[in-house]
């Protein structure tokens, strides 16, 4: 089968699935699954850019997603004056002084003479600098977070539309990326992966304990929407008469008595899909414009050379390529695609959570994706980050069922029968691991197989 | 004057010394493992943390069918008797891992990084076990004697302000790891499997030109891993609590231990783990008590004196690989660079 024939039969198999759910369970879950299926494939896309085009072998894709998170929430939530007020000087000071003792040691690393005189130089400055950062920067965030802690103690964000966050997450993304990219691409391919493990936690730790940027764990929920809100469609004229002529059928077999009761049933649930749709509509179109990019690019004299620095570095780069900023340019571009999702993510789900952030889930997850779908090729990232999603939600239903008929002679109280009902959440990761494992083994160019091209 | 000196070393003891010791004893026997896989597989293996988690489970499962029958130890935790079940049952695994995954990447002579990809399918795979099997809960398994030293009896018997504690756990885990260090140098320097790895690591075409079987390093690579996962995770189990994620979260710590002293370096792992388990312990602990007894009253500190906060301990063995890596990208004890 050539790879787009495949890759049919995969998106075909996916809609099966999705349908399947659909009948099974509900719309809502489906389209719930939907949403996130298309989350994950833009993710997945970003991670196909970093390995599939250029060899980078990023684990670090979790701080990218989050940066795109806190993107949304510094976007899109209102602007708390008071703490402003209180510590945004001493802030902004904190913040010239970190950026002025960063200078310095730059200067001191350039300048100096190497040897003694520059280890001590640059220690002096950094020392002076941490401190005087300090110095500031304690009492501002304490002002900060006494505002009203209940409710904000934080900085607030700037009152915009949530949909710019998706672009502002990934230049925050993008940026994150440049300065870890400076640091750590020079490195070899896996301490680079171990690096960026490390800067990972490391940003979903400041995402953690910096409460006067997004609350930290304390979480910032309730973030703007750019969909309607489910109550206010219920309540608008031309929503129910939507509901109304698209049910005619169902609403004339009953009595004209019921029919008020069985409508406003029906506005409830068509309200929770038509806002699930507008989400999908919204995702898909950044998806397809992000993977209608990515392939421009892939197919590009740029995405040869890119794909040249990845099968032959040495050669490469004999050839004259510059593979240090190439590779910059694909860490960067793929991260703020990453970026883009997560804010996405956050936008989808309403709150900006960050315990909910683990290497698990959102970096190793990502990478099955790419690896299953087939590095290289965008439509087969796309296709494992649909295919991935979908088992790894519907692992848990379909084992618990599985263990439902297979326990049935049991009595419910069966210690036995209740530990496999308990163990059913987390066959998840025994399937993933075990699909991750198959198909390198035996499929290791993934289900849609990169295209060679010349 | 001298009194307060003499507290604030104790405080220091206790809050800085001793602990880091005992996390850093548990790290070098992690990063051990990492080490010797790293340096003779060649691949990053990203599955220690979930082994050392798989281990550990076992022994907790053991501990509790001994405690049920009345087996202990008496002031000694029952998890040592334990402790070789563990580590067999993570043998097993580790070995049935290599057998089903990683030896079909070895002979296809792959690029480390596709292994490394794969170590991460085998981490999801152990991960959902220890789930499965033990569930995602805190479980708890110390038994015997708390302390080893009493901070009241401390107190009492020196008349000082500051008490020191020792924890059992922690005395055992410096106990097992010099055991544990001492029988691995031991084998490495002393028997032929032992030079056989040695060799294998150093130059891997000269070592099998000499008659060096590469199955069975390969093999003994895997066991000896295995069983300091195994033990690392108990004892680091013992001494904190067994909770699987945090395996996960140690592999970094362990990574950092393993590279900062030099890949495939066993001297340079343990030096690794007491660097990286110091600077964490040292950087995130509040002086400000030790400076109100070494300081005159106008210069005591109003905050904490903490110069991180303790959320950002993990960031600071990353700080330590970097700085590591880029000023001496061999590590401090010359590991191996290709």
């Amino acid at each position: 089968m050539s790879g787009r024939a495949r890759a049919a039969v995969g998106f075909a198999v996916v809609a099966a699935s999705l349908l399947t759910v659909g009948l099974g369970q509900s719309w809502a879950v489906s389209l719930a699954v939907l949403n996130l299926c298309l989350i994950s494939a833009v993710m997945a896309l970003g991670v196909n850019i970093q390995w599939g085009y250029a060899g980078l072998f990023n684990v670090g894709t979790m701080a990218f997603a989050a940066l795109g998170g806190l993107a949304a929430v510094l976007v899109s939530q209102p602007p708390v004056p008071a703490a402003l007020a209180a510590g945004g000087a001493k802030l902004l000071l904190a913040t010239a002084i970190t950026c002025l003792t960063l200078g310095l040691v730059w200067v001191a690393c350039r300048g100096l003479p190497r040897g003694r005189l520059r280890a001590f130089g640059v220690t002096a400055v950094a020392v002076t600098g941490y401190f005087a950062t300090r110095t500031f920067f304690d009492p501002a965030v304490k002002a900060i977070e006494a505002v009203n802690p209940a409710a904000s103690g934080y900085l607030g964000g700037l009152g915009l539309p949530i949909i710019l966050s998706w672009a502002v997450g990934g230049l925050f993304a993008a940026g994150a990326a440049y300065v870890i990219g400076r640091i750590a691409l020079g490195l070899r391919a896996d301490y680079f992966a171990i690096a960026t493990l490390g800067i990972s936690e490391i940003v979903i730790a400041v995402l953690k304990n910096e409460d006067w940027l997004a609350r930290g764990v304390k979480n910032v929920t309730g973030l703007d929407r750019p969909v309607p809100y489910e109550i206010d469609l219920q309540r608008a004229a031309w929503f129910q008469e939507l509901v109304r002529s698209l049910n005619v059928g169902t609403l004339s077999a009953l009595p004209e008595a019921e029919h008020a009761a069985m409508l406003r049933e029906l506005v409830i649930e068509a309200a929770g899909i038509f806002v699930k749709l507008c989400y999908a509509g919204l995702f898909t179109l950044v998806l397809l414009v992000i993977l209608l990019l990515s392939e421009r690019a892939l197919r590009s004299p740029w995405g040869r050379m890119m794909r040249a620095i990845r099968d032959n570095e040495t050669a490469a780069e004999a050839l004259g390529k510059d593979v240090f900023h190439r590779h910059m340019q694909v860490f960067v571009i793929g991260s703020a695609v990453v970026g883009v999702a997560g804010a996405m993510l956050v936008t989808l789900d309403g709150q900006f959570t960050p315990n909910s952030y683990n290497p698990l889930r959102f970096t190793f997850l990502i990478w099955v994706m790419v690896i299953i779908g087939g590095s290289g090729n965008n439509l087969g990232a796309v296709l494992g980050g649909f295919i991935v999603w979908l088992s790894w939600i519907e692992a848990e239903p379909l084992s618990l069922w599985v263990i439902e008929v297979l326990t049935s002679a049991m009595t419910p109280d069966d210690p036995v029968r209740m530990h496999l009902v308990e163990a059913a959440a987390h066959v998840r990761q025994i399937l993933m691991g075990l699909i991750l494992l198959l198909v390198m083994r035996f499929s290791p160019r993934g289900v849609v197989p990169e295209t060679v091209r010349y | 004057m001298p009194v307060d000196l003499v507290n604030a070393l104790v405080l220091l003891a206790n809050f800085v010394v001793v602990p880091a010791i005992a996390y850093g004893s548990q790290i070098a026997l992690g990063a051990l493992g990492v080490t010797l896989v790293y340096g003779i597989l060649r691949f990053a293996n990203f599955s220690h943390g979930d082994l050392m988690a798989f281990g550990t489970m076992v022994v907790i499962l053991a501990t509790w069918q001994l405690q049920s029958r009345g087996v202990s130890l008496g002031l000694l935790p029952t998890a040592l008797l334990a402790l070789p079940a563990g580590a067999a049952a993570t043998i097993i695994v580790s070995l049935a891992a290599d057998r089903t995954v990683f030896r079909f990447y070895r002979l296809k002579r792959s690029a480390p990084m596709v292994m490394s990809i794969a170590s991460v399918g085998v981490m999801f795979v152990l991960n959902g076990v220890v789930r499965i099997i033990i569930g995602p809960d805190d479980r708890s398994f110390s038994d015997g004697a708390r302390y080893l030293i009493n901070a009241r009896e401390f107190r009492s018997l020196t008349g000082l302000e500051e008490g020191l504690s020792v924890r059992v756990s922690q005395a055992l885990t410096v106990a097992v790891a010099v055991v544990a260090v001492s029988a691995l140098f031991w084998f490495l320097q002393r028997t032929r499997a032992g030079k056989a790895m040695r060799a294998y690591s150093d130059n891997e075409d000269l070592a099998l030109l000499s008659g060096v079987e590469p199955d069975r390093v390969v093999r003994m690579t895997w066991i000896i891993a295995a069983s300091l996962a195994a033990t690392a995770g108990t004892l680091y189990g013992l001494d904190k609590s067994f909770q699987p994620f945090t395996y996960l979260q140690l592999l970094l710590p362990m990574f950092a231990a393993a590279i900062v002293g030099g890949i495939g370096q066993p001297l340079g792992a343990i030096a690794g783990g007491f660097l990286v388990a110091f600077s964490e312990i040292a950087l995130t602990y509040p002086y400000r008590k030790f400076l109100r007894y070494l300081l005159p009253e106008e210069l005591h500190p109003d905050g904490l004196a903490q110069l991180l906060s303790t959320d950002y301990k993990l960031s600071v063995s990353f700080v330590i690989l970097v700085v590591v890596l880029l000023w001496r990208p061999t590590g401090l004890f010359r590991g191996r660079i290709a």
